[in-house]
């Protein structure tokens, strides 16, 4: 080979830089986030009872759209009545629906969130709720 | 090849390829061939074949200087060199290749020739640069973002990019302006090859097929954001397991998804084998990363060996009695 050392350095970029993920994760393990919905909110609830405004896949996929939808609704045209698929009715309200059962922001929202690198605007508007403070009661 | 069969054939590729993801992607035993299996051939055809084809250029003696000059060369000390165009030096080639690579300087340089009142004039054009840069670097900001999928933690800068490609945050998940870049940028040069006549003329399959393949990569990617949306917790699952060499399947990812991997791993297989090979054949481009030092330097023929010479004195010792015979003067008795 001509230049040699000058093709394989390059090579050698190259290969590094295609394998950089392989090399980074190398002996770890990548543990799934758990959010978790033990707030005393659910608890509080019957297990028949212990449903969000949509169906579990709907939420997991879609919730991001839900709430974007949900601000306009709300904020641009002060309509605050949301009926879901099953025709039940929702007071639509980042603080007082959502966040009313899932209390547990660093439990639940960010786990998901830190895990896939999304970081959501909602609180550039929206107090982060308080949490740890207050004891392992709460 | 005529344009409508090459259209086509590199349209029709493409398709199938959608269809079958999208088929076997809702069958759960052939789930993991195509989030799992695939990935993985194409990504090892990739590395193996990227490097054959390098290493094959790099056995390819290049003798001499073969540099596209289009600058004042390196001559007398009152006339002005340009170093860049022409340059005589390692640093002007280093210069030229960083210009190059980067800037896309060849396609800076561009002009195009019209006839204005009867005379041939050439005026520059810089819309096929335009074109290229920003789809260039749209495809390398979305493949650098996608590395969130990639690695656990997720590294501040591949967050930080995510936030600047999603500055204005419009709508949840926010709109990226690298996809409508990309898409933007490979629809222009999808256009332009159909709308020219001298561009339809000389595009063939595999001009268009690559130009098909990432758009559809493209599409299929925007479909699964704010259409046809999948769990990204599981997907992410998915290429973690990938990256890790623990591969798993997790249920319930949407078909879309398989489409979505299926055309990514198409273009790493078939990246080697193509134009495409452009990536690397740009660093080995003798016209490019050459000095043009032709007379400056003693440039030897790396086969060159020993020619069998026969002058004429060892011809006339071989010939000298039959010469003499034939009465023709010979030099030496």
């Amino acid at each position: 080979m001509y230049d040699a050392w000058k093709i394989l350095v390059g090579l050698a970029i190259f290969l590094g830089l295609f394998t950089f993920a392989f090399w980074m994760n190398a002996g770890k393990a990548a543990p799934i986030p758990e959010p978790k919905i033990d707030t005393p909110e659910i608890k509080k609830m019957a297990e028949a009872e212990r449903k969000c405004v949509e169906d579990k896949h709907f939420m997991r996929t879609t919730h991001m759209q839900l709430i974007n939808d949900w601000r306009d609704q709300a904020l641009r045209d002060g309509d605050r009545d949301y009926i879901n698929k099953k025709g039940k009715k929702y007071v639509i309200s980042l603080q007082n629906t959502c966040m009313k059962c899932h209390s547990n922001k660093k439990e639940f929202c960010d786990k998901c969130h830190n895990y896939t690198g999304v970081a959501p605007y909602c609180w550039d508007c929206h107090i982060v709720p308080e949490e740890e403070p207050k004891g392992n009661e709460s | 090849m005529g344009v409508k069969v090459s259209l086509s054939v590199s349209l029709g590729v493409v398709l199938a390829i959608v269809v079958v993801a999208l088929v076997g992607g809702e069958v759960s035993t052939l789930q993991p061939v195509f989030g799992i299996f695939v990935p993985y051939a194409a990504f090892v055809i990739f590395l193996v074949g990227f490097i054959y084809r390098v290493v094959d250029w790099g056995r390819s003696p290049v003798p001499y200087r073969i540099p596209t000059t289009c600058g004042q060369q390196k001559t007398l000390p009152w006339i002005k060199q340009n170093k860049i165009e022409n340059p005589s030096s390692t640093l002007g080639v280093i210069g030229r290749m960083i210009l190059e690579v980067f800037a896309f300087r060849s396609l800076f340089r561009h002009t195009k020739a019209e006839m204005a009142s009867g005379n041939i004039v050439y005026g520059a054009s810089k819309w096929i640069w335009l074109g290229a840069i920003l789809f260039h670097y749209s495809f390398l900001i979305i493949a650098v973002r996608h590395l969130r999928l990639f690695l656990e933690p997720v590294p501040f800068f591949i967050n930080g990019l995510d936030l600047v490609d999603g500055m204005f945050q419009i709508g949840a998940p926010t709109l990226y302006l690298t996809d409508l870049l990309l898409i933007g940028a490979v629809s222009y040069l999808l256009v332009r090859r159909l709308i020219v006549p001298k561009m339809r003329y000389i595009s063939l399959a595999n001009d268009y097929f690559p130009l098909f393949l990432i758009l559809g990569i493209g599409i299929s990617g925007v479909l699964m954001r704010f259409f046809i949306r999948v769990d990204i917790v599981s997907v992410k699952e998915l290429t973690m397991g990938l990256a890790t060499l623990h591969p798993v399947m997790p249920e319930g990812i949407g078909a879309i998804f398989f489409v979505h991997v299926a055309l990514i791993s198409t273009l790493f297989a078939y990246f080697p084998f193509s134009k495409l090979m452009h990536a690397g054949g740009v660093f080995l481009s003798p016209g490019r990363n050459l000095a043009n030092t032709n007379r400056a330097k003693m440039h030897v023929n790396p086969w060159e060996y020993p020619v069998k010479i026969h002058p004429y004195e060892d011809y006339e010792d071989e010939f000298r009695e039959k010469m003499k015979e034939a009465g023709i003067p010979v030099e030496r008795e």
